[in-house]
């Protein structure tokens, strides 16, 4: 009924997360040394789902690429053993991975996608550290394909792909044709556990370098992050006995 | 007692990490964000850390949110520890041939020590079986290896390791339960006492008496369930390992073909030895496991209890001295898997080293634990007194720590 040679090779990009925030005490911006790092739950979600589209032989190849310093690696490693065939690692250190955000990380993206000639990229729908929700979006448009966002529900069909989205309003489903970018919502799947064999097997699989540079892309941040603070400490609240007390306090405070 | 519901959520391992993951609900990761000193992935390989994050994993979602339930309705997971063998936790150091993972006596240690902080009692089960599935693999001849190995690996058969008798324990060379041989089968007459699993698994690695007295003359026998003549005592009540059943096997009468023995007759004491090398060393890990979340669930509690005006942490050489002897602990038992790995000379002792210090000294770190909550800790609504419970029974099987003295002390005085 459909051809399965469409969907060649799919691309995830997981990213790790920090475990833990605090702020420095500078407030320039979030402690990241010896914070443990773990991959995006959503990204693995993503993973999974690009894992499962493979076993259902709709697609050829899953390649994970991540963006960031050494310890990358581990998730691009974590990603393999879920079932990825190979990783691609994007080096990005120091000064520019702490300025590196959706933007930069879309245009390295884009640049890899023509490169790989991937018919699907599949991330997840935000990161839960910095709560961006950005890059594939922008993924998307930087390459003018279509984008199936906050995805519950995948189906290939040919060289279209039918995603239910969770909406505001509730589910939306639509129909985009491929290449495409799609990001993965909670209830997208469960992830599945490696197991201890496909742990091993992750070992032999290729992780390839590659710097930004070669991908012809410029990491120069446009944001300056200004200040990160806390959010205020909860105040005490005010017991008030009458309707009339109540009214005054509101009209005290300004907020009536 | 008031304020069980805050209290209670923060005695689960580790706090919610951050708002967002309580958006993820059934993928949450509890193990602390910064990186500290009892941290148990230093010193390993990438490839351990993946092992140990699956471990983790695994006990956080489908272990820890069980375990009380486990434990006071003596529930013996089945499901649970099948969906732990599809990742290859049902024959970890056995060889894949037969449906194993191939993984060394280190990466068995890592992981049980991770699983263990989800359910002690649990994990030990699984610790015994995989002993069991590993002297077939190791001891039993192909076609041994090809009938029991692959089902046990996938739990889709359980097994159970019987040498203990209600007459000999420690001193297991006097064990009494004869095997007369009979044409091609052997007759088993006898009871073995405290087996776990016994009564509920389908496969029993049985140590009898084929001989003379003393180790020379006992031989290993693998015994399945049904066998005519193969009967069990009553469920045992105990105070911990609640997971798992414990019960008497008693064999009457019982033919077992000559086929299902390991090895040649006269071996079976060895084979038992051996098994326990590698048993001790999970056992040891399946202790570390319960301290490094005991240490967890302190430290948590520390923060939050106010008395006299400022919170407990503010006096903490107790939890410091707590830390330093889980790492030490944790150092010893991985140097012991690697001894015995290697095959080194010194491997016997190390590992009753390891398995004597070991869950010595992480019972004390749970005890200590317990205390640290004060009333709270002796309730059962909070998981450290489960802890501590469960790995008291670690200082007495596998043979008790007094038998570990002698054998160190025996390698000790030998080489003089």
């Amino acid at each position: 009924m459909h051809s399965n040679r469409y969907c060649n090779r799919i691309i995830v990009l997981p990213f790790s997360v920090l475990l833990e925030i605090r702020v420095k005490p500078d407030n320039s911006g979030v402690v990241t040394d010896g914070v443990k790092h773990s991959m995006n739950p959503f990204c693995e979600i993503a993973v999974e789902e690009a894992v499962k589209l493979k076993e259902k032989k709709l697609i050829k190849e899953v390649v994970a690429v991540s963006c960031g310093p050494q310890q990358s690696q581990e998730t691009i490693r974590t990603a393999l053993a879920m079932g990825a065939d190979r990783g691609i690692h994007v080096e990005v250190a120091g000064k520019d991975y702490e300025t590196l955000g959706p933007l930069q990380v879309s245009k390295i993206m884009a640049a890899l996608a023509k490169k790989e000639d991937a018919q699907l990229i599949i991330l997840g729908k935000q990161a839960i550290d910095d709560d961006c929700n950005q890059t594939g979006q922008m993924t998307a448009a930087l390459l003018d394909w279509p984008q199936g966002t906050f995805a519950s529900e995948v189906s290939l069909d040919g060289d279209k792909v039918k995603v239910v989205r969770e909406i505001d309003g509730g589910l939306e489903t639509i129909k985009i044709s491929t290449p495409a970018v799609l990001t993965a919502d909670l209830r997208l799947n469960t992830p599945r556990y490696a197991t201890l064999p496909n742990i091993m097997k992750a070992k032999k699989k290729k992780i390839a370098n590659v710097k930004p540079a070669d991908l012809g892309v410029d990491l120069t941040s446009r944001l300056e992050v200004l200040k990160v603070e806390e959010p205020p400490q909860r105040q005490a609240g005010v017991k008030v006995e009458t309707v009339e007390d109540l009214v005054g306090k509101l009209k005290e405070t300004g907020r009536i | 007692m008031a304020a069980v519901g805050p209290l209670a959520r923060m005695a689960r391992l580790g706090s919610s990490i951050c708002r967002n993951h309580r958006l993820i609900s059934n993928r949450k990761s509890q193990r602390r964000g910064i990186a500290s000193c009892i941290d148990p992935s230093y010193g390993l390989t990438d490839e351990q850390k993946e092992f140990q994050k699956v471990a983790f994993d695994f006990a956080a979602n489908e272990m820890a949110p069980h375990m009380a339930e486990w434990d006071q309705k003596e529930i013996f997971p089945v499901e649970t520890m099948r969906k732990a063998a599809q990742l290859g936790f049902g024959g970890i150091y056995v060889q894949p041939d037969v449906g194993g993972s191939g993984l060394s006596r280190l990466d068995t240690s890592v992981i049980f020590e991770a699983l263990s902080t989800g359910c002690v009692s649990t994990t030990a089960y699984i610790s015994i079986h995989n002993m069991c599935a590993w002297m077939i693999d190791t001891f039993g001849n192909n076609e041994q290896r090809e009938k029991f190995c692959p089902d046990l690996c996938l739990m889709e058969k359980f097994a159970s390791y019987c040498l203990t008798e209600p007459g000999s324990g420690s001193d297991a060379a006097s064990l009494l339960t004869t095997a007369q041989r009979k044409g091609d089968l052997y007759i088993l007459n006898g009871s073995k006492a405290f087996i776990s699993g016994g009564g509920d698994t389908d496969i029993y690695v049985v140590m009898c008496r084929t001989g003379g007295k003393g180790p020379k003359g006992i031989s290993c026998l693998v015994v399945e369930k049904g066998t005519p003549g193969l009967s069990f005592g009553k469920k045992e009540k105990k105070v911990g390992w609640n997971s798992q059943p414990t019960r008497a096997v008693i064999f009457e009468d019982c033919a077992v073909p000559v086929i299902n023995r390991l090895g040649e007759e006269g071996q079976g004491f060895g084979i038992a030895m051996k098994g326990l090398n590698g048993g001790r060393i999970n056992i040891a890990s399946c202790s570390l496991g319960a301290a490094h979340a005991c240490v967890q669930l302190a430290r948590d509690h520390l923060l939050v209890r106010k008395q006299f005006g400022e919170t407990l942490s503010n006096n903490q050489f107790r939890l410091a001295e707590m830390a330093t002897k889980l790492v030490a602990s944790r150092l010893l038992v991985r140097e012991a898997a690697t001894a015995l790995q290697d095959g080194r000379p010194d491997a016997v002792s190390l590992c009753s080293m390891a398995k004597l210090f070991v869950t010595d000294e992480c019972f004390n770190i749970c005890n200590q634990a317990l205390q640290m909550h004060g009333g709270y800790g002796y309730l059962k609504d909070y998981a450290v007194q489960q802890f501590v419970r469960d790995i008291r029974v670690h200082q007495i099987l596998e043979g008790t720590n007094e038998v570990m003295r002698m054998i160190i002390s025996r390698n000790l005085l030998t080489e003089l």
